[in-house]
């Protein structure tokens, strides 16, 4: 199992919960996993139901069995500042770079020196070791930019290594991709069984490929149940109108007559139906094409009550047994 | 939840007059067809966060726009295939290109903006040929082009800039690119001129202007701990090549600040409408209301919401719960008759549709006991009801999910009153024609007659 699992996915697909609930699946008895949040939206926090989270580590949650969820959520700037500070001793060089607007450049104006910045963060984490040589994290999770993004965030170091070709920096740049691209990491994609987002995996899969980044499992997020089947489906199309009023006027929905309570029923539940028979179809379509693409899939129902925390120990239930832990 | 409201800071100023704790005002309606038949509606810019169909939001109205007799151009930033191949056009590139099968006098027309060609083609345009390929061949040039997420967001404002100053549409419609934070695209330009106006600049192109290290003595000891600070950190050569390019920037962006600032004002300007787009989860709305919160701070004129993916039901009178009881009715006597028992139904007779339901009219006079309560029932009759019951808690799902999604929207409404709403209804599928745009323009435009309009909202 890769140390460093990077979640990805196109906006709406729910990545955040999904890195959420692979933190806590992975945070198995003594296990101790940092969940990392790089778009500063403090949507782990929403999910945790905690305080903002500030530029730190800090334990936000036990999973069940005893092991810990870090989280933090990392600022640019003050990632920056860090990193000036780490390797250079740059205190007072930093705070005069800040006043040039250099902080600024290097964080918003050049956005590929942020995402140098999130990876570089991340990757440290990933490495860092206690004083008996040991892993501080078990296991890291980013929640990532969406996969329209995730190949060129995840290759900038390899960009700026070209670009510096000697220097520090670029011995930094090479130290994040040789984590990036080892077996320690693993990007899953997280999707929907709609055509966009699907088409999205599809695309982001082959980038990832091409990059040589590890690509690691689909997971498919806020899987409708089945309600009904393809023979239920069938039976809907040629089913007579009046005995399924008479059906719901047994189940004491009111008159079977014309007119009545149950028989003025019939029409919208059958549109409903038919509307659930197109998406069904869909549904299947998609399910194919996400299976044609060789990876490992697993699927997360969707919450009928919409997300929360419990929600999230649910889905993160669901993810140990179906072996992502 | 433990975020605090942001729009509890606006609840003070003028702004927001009235806040309903406890009584809900149903929302505004934004009505499309006025916004876009105005001849003074110049630009229409659609917001949102990921995945909430924004793409396909501005592919639509552009297209309603456009058969209801406009001239409009659709900029997108990054469509799906699908949605470019939908207005017919496979590869959408840096000129706008006109969509056959529009209906009517208007026209359609689409580009897809490619950052790295609008950038260069900003380069040539405003560099002589000799500085204008050094800056092209410049390494550090060709990454921020191209390589660097973010330039996006410069691009498509000058690429909307040129666009209105070329004056040949009546109408621009414009697709927001996904940013991560909310509104980096209204940031964009002007960080970019304080950029080009700052003291790095001058500090990075000082030696280059100077002469090199000859000229050091003329910057403060500061200045000069600093270049070489940067020169340590960046190495010898990409800090000359970012001089290079910094300062060939200098020259040929001299106009740029001018230009962001007035595609800026060309914002705030009465021609603009900002639609913010949303589907009814909480996460779209809670960005949502972030977009109105920051377009009201920077006076950006928003329209009004555009809520996509409603749901609804012709059977919304039936609740969920009733749904799952009558399902649970059908489903039982199966057991019973498996135990060699009789069929008994245990519900009571009809009640629905007396008190509980509020659309409920008067029960229809003959409406006795319900059918074959205490007749056994024929293997016929359960396949029917057991695919009753399916229709039934299929029914109870659909109930569910569409309180929630009024939930979600009440909550809205409660923080923004203000902000009038479009609901969309949701489709089953997706969109891959022009037929399935002009459906969802016809949704969009279609004011839902079970929200009543507030007294004093505008068309």
């Amino acid at each position: 199992m890769s140390r460093f699992q990077v979640v990805s996915g196109k906006g709406g697909t729910g990545k955040t919960t999904v890195a959420a609930a692979l933190a806590l699946a992975l945070a198995t008895e003594g296990k101790r996993t940092l969940l990392v949040e790089v778009e500063g939206r403090q949507g782990i926090a929403q999910l945790f139901e905690a305080e903002a989270l500030p530029y730190e580590e800090r334990k936000i949650a036990v999973a069940p069995g005893g092991g810990e969820v870090y989280a933090l959520a990392i600022d640019p700037e003050l990632a920056l500042l860090d990193y000036l500070q780490m390797f250079y001793k740059l205190g007072g060089a930093g705070r005069a770079l800040k006043k040039l607007g250099a902080i600024d450049f290097a964080t918003t104006i050049a956005p590929g020196l942020r995402d140098v910045l999130l990876t570089g963060k991340a990757c440290e984490a990933v490495r860092r070791k206690d004083r008996s040589g040991r892993f501080v994290y078990d296991y890291v999770v980013m929640d990532a930019p969406p996969t329209g993004r995730i190949t060129r965030f995840l290759n900038v170091n390899d960009e700026v290594a070209g670009l510096a070709k000697i220097g520090p920096i670029h011995n930094q740049a090479q130290a994040v991709m040789r984590v990036l691209k080892s077996a320690e990491t693993a990007v899953h994609l997280v999707t929907l069984l709609e055509e966009m987002p699907v088409q999205e995996t599809a695309d982001g899969i082959a980038e990832l490929r091409g990059a040589r980044l590890p690509v690691g499992r689909i997971i498919v997020n806020m899987v409708r149940p089945e309600v009904l089947d393809a023979a239920d489906l069938e039976l809907v199309r040629a089913v007579e109108r009046s005995s399924v009023a008479r059906s719901l006027s047994a189940a004491g929905l009111g008159g079977a007559r014309r007119g009545q309570n149950a028989e003025r029923l019939v029409d919208p539940l059958l549109q409903q139906a038919e509307e659930y028979a197109e998406r069904y179809g869909l549904e299947h379509e998609q399910r194919a094409a996400l299976s044609e693409l060789g990876l490992p899939m697993h699927e997360l129902p969707l919450l009928a009550e919409g997300m929360d925390l419990a929600g999230l120990y649910e889905l993160a239930g669901e993810l140990r047994e179906q072996g992502l832990s | 939840m433990s975020r605090p409201d942001p729009a509890h800071a606006h609840d003070t100023g003028a702004r927001h007059q009235t806040h309903h704790p406890h009584h809900l005002s149903p929302a505004r309606l934004l009505g499309v067809d006025p916004l876009l038949d105005d001849p003074g509606t110049r630009i229409v810019v659609c917001c949102g966060s990921g995945g909430v169909g924004k793409t396909t939001t501005a592919a639509a109205l552009g297209l309603r726009a456009a058969e209801r007799g406009r001239k409009v151009v659709v900029l997108t930033i990054d469509p799906a295939r699908r949605l470019a191949q939908s207005m017919g056009i496979d590869s959408l590139d840096n000129t706008p290109r006109r969509v056959k099968g529009v209906e009517g006098d208007g026209e359609l027309h689409a580009m897809m903006l490619d950052m790295k060609r609008t950038f260069d083609e900003i380069v040539e345009a405003h560099a002589d040929p000799e500085r204008a390929a050094a800056i092209l061949n410049n390494p550090f040039y060709q990454s921020l082009s191209a390589g660097f997420a973010g330039t996006q967001e410069y691009m498509a404002m000058e690429k909307l800039g040129q666009l209105r100053a070329r004056d040949e549409w009546d109408l621009i419609v414009v697709d927001t690119p996904p940013s991560r934070s909310a509104l980096d695209f209204l940031d964009a330009p002007k960080r970019l001129g304080s950029f080009l106006d700052g003291r790095l600049i001058r500090l990075l192109t000082a030696p280059a202007k100077l002469g090199g290290r000859a000229g050091m003595k003329f910057l403060n000891v500061g200045m000069s701990m600093m270049t070489g600070t940067l020169g340590k950190l960046l190495g010898g050569q990409l800090l000359k090549d970012v001089q290079t390019f910094v300062s060939a920037m200098d020259t040929t962006f001299g106009g740029f600040r001018t230009r962001a600032d007035a595609t800026y004002k060309l914002l705030q300007a009465p021609g603009t409408a900002f639609l913010v787009v949303a589907a009814p989860e909480r996460d779209a709305l809670r960005e949502a209301a972030y977009f109105v919160e920051r377009l009201a701070a920077e006076d950006m004129p928003l329209s009004g919401l555009v809520l996509n993916r409603v749901h609804g039901s012709g059977a919304d009178r039936l609740s969920a719960e009733r749904a799952l009881a009558a399902a649970e009715n059908l489903e039982e006597p199966r057991i019973v008759d498996q135990e060699g028992g009789k069929a008994v139904l245990r519900n009571s007779p009809d009640t629905y549709g007396s008190s509980e339901s509020p659309a409920s009219e008067a029960p229809a006079p003959d409406e006795g006991s319900p059918a074959a309560l205490d007749t056994e029932r024929t293997d016929g009759e359960r396949t029917i009801d057991e695919l009753t019951a399916g229709l039934l808690r299929l029914h109870a799902d659909r109930m569910q999910l569409l309180s929630r999604e009024q939930r979600t929207r009440d909550r809205f409404t409660a923080l923004h009153p203000e902000v009038a709403v479009a609901e969309v209804a949701a489709l089953p599928g997706d969109v891959h024609d022009l037929a399935g745009l002009r459906d969802i323009g016809n949704r969009l435009a279609a004011l839902r007659p079970e929200l009543p309009e507030a007294p004093g909202a505008g068309g």
